[in-house]
């Protein structure tokens, strides 16, 4: 049985894993966005999220004690051990599908972030309570630029489609807390997910309505993040991430 | 997207101790909503602003090198139009 401590360290992290893999798949638009605006319009998030994983990563090498810090949780874990949502991992895709994961990534969040500033966990609150300011901007820009792809032209309307039937399969577990996050939910401490579930499909329904988009009508749903079983995709964006830090141990700027 | 289909902006801001909007730069957008976004995002960064203005280029309506002998150069030769042009009586002290 493990102590609190422990399961709060536990949930950090994979809050970190979450805002670190997404924060690197952002990141990979640096220097190929669609153009200059956008393209540090995208660096500006992806550093959002990157920063978000330094706050949890840092608070779960607290808690742990052991000497260990932030660069440890990001740089020397292997796959099995990231809990991240499967949906974060995701190669980015085109534009259209990058827009489509932030869109549901950024009502997620918008929802879970407002609830953990309740958390009885005071600095996974002041954690939330900041991040919240920058999730509404996030939120802003992915449900415009799903308003103007969804409503743009024959092409960009086709790639959205294409990108919501390759993303819905993976938004179902987010809202499906494990054994881990039950018990946190019961300590007032985690998010119950479930509750934000109606919300977010009311919103989503809400604006690919407003696009003129369907919601796919897909029956499939891809799970294991939580469990540390990942797409085949994780371990190629974390060979590339962790390369550097591998490769020179210790090594300060 | 190629930036054909994108306009020009003039982005404007001002600071927290400024008192008035100041010229910035440009940027491409879609239109003026989203020239708001990205002004926010290329401009103010490094908490530069409190408040953004957007305007397009186009609509800026603006005097020509070619003008400036008629505009400027005929206010070289009259200095009455500068307070200091005129002495001060001394009973008039210190203003």
């Amino acid at each position: 049985m493990l102590d609190l401590k422990e399961k709060t360290k536990q949930y950090s992290t994979r809050l970190g894993d979450d805002s670190l893999i997404l924060g690197h798949r952002i990141s990979e638009w640096t220097s190929n966005g669609p153009f200059l605006e956008e393209d540090i319009a995208l660096g500006n998030v992806a550093l959002d999220y990157i920063g978000r994983a330094r706050m949890f990563y840092t608070y779960a090498a607290d808690l742990a004690g052991n000497g260990k810090t932030e660069d440890d949780l990001a740089y020397l874990r292997s796959e099995r051990e990231f809990q991240n949502y499967l949906i974060n991992e995701l190669p980015r895709g085109d534009f259209a599908f990058t827009m489509v994961r932030q869109l549901f990534v950024d009502v997620f969040f918008s929802y879970y972030l407002k609830a953990l500033t309740n958390s009885n966990d005071t600095e996974l609150a002041a954690i939330a309570t900041k991040s919240l300011k920058e999730t509404r901007y996030h939120l802003r820009r992915s449900r415009d630029w799903t308003l103007r792809l969804g409503l743009g032209t024959d092409e960009s309307k086709a790639r959205m489609t294409k990108a919501l039937a390759e993303i819905w399969g993976y938004v179902h577990e987010l809202f499906e807390p494990d054994e881990l996050e039950l018990e946190l939910i019961a300590c007032g401490i985690a998010v119950d997910t479930r509750e934000i579930k109606d919300n977010w499909f009311a919103d989503i329904g809400a604006i690919l309505s407003e696009a003129d988009l369907a919601i796919p009508d897909a029956e499939w749903a891809v799970r294991g993040g939580r469990k540390g079983y990942h797409t085949e995709h994780l371990s190629m964006l974390l060979s590339v991430m962790q390369s550097v830090h591998r490769a020179h141990p210790g090594a300060n700027w | 997207m190629s930036l054909e289909n994108l306009e020009l902006f003039e982005v404007f801001v001002r600071s927290s101790r400024g008192l008035d909007h100041k010229h910035v730069g440009s940027l491409h957008a879609e239109d003026a909503e989203h020239a708001l976004d990205y002004a926010r995002d290329c401009y103010t960064r490094r908490s530069e602003g409190i408040s953004i203005w957007v305007v397009k280029s186009a609509d800026i309506c603006s005097s020509q090198e070619d003008d400036a002998p008629e505009f400027f150069d005929p206010s070289d030769d009259k200095p009455y139009r500068h307070a200091t042009y005129y002495p001060l009586p001394k009973e008039v002290g210190n203003m």
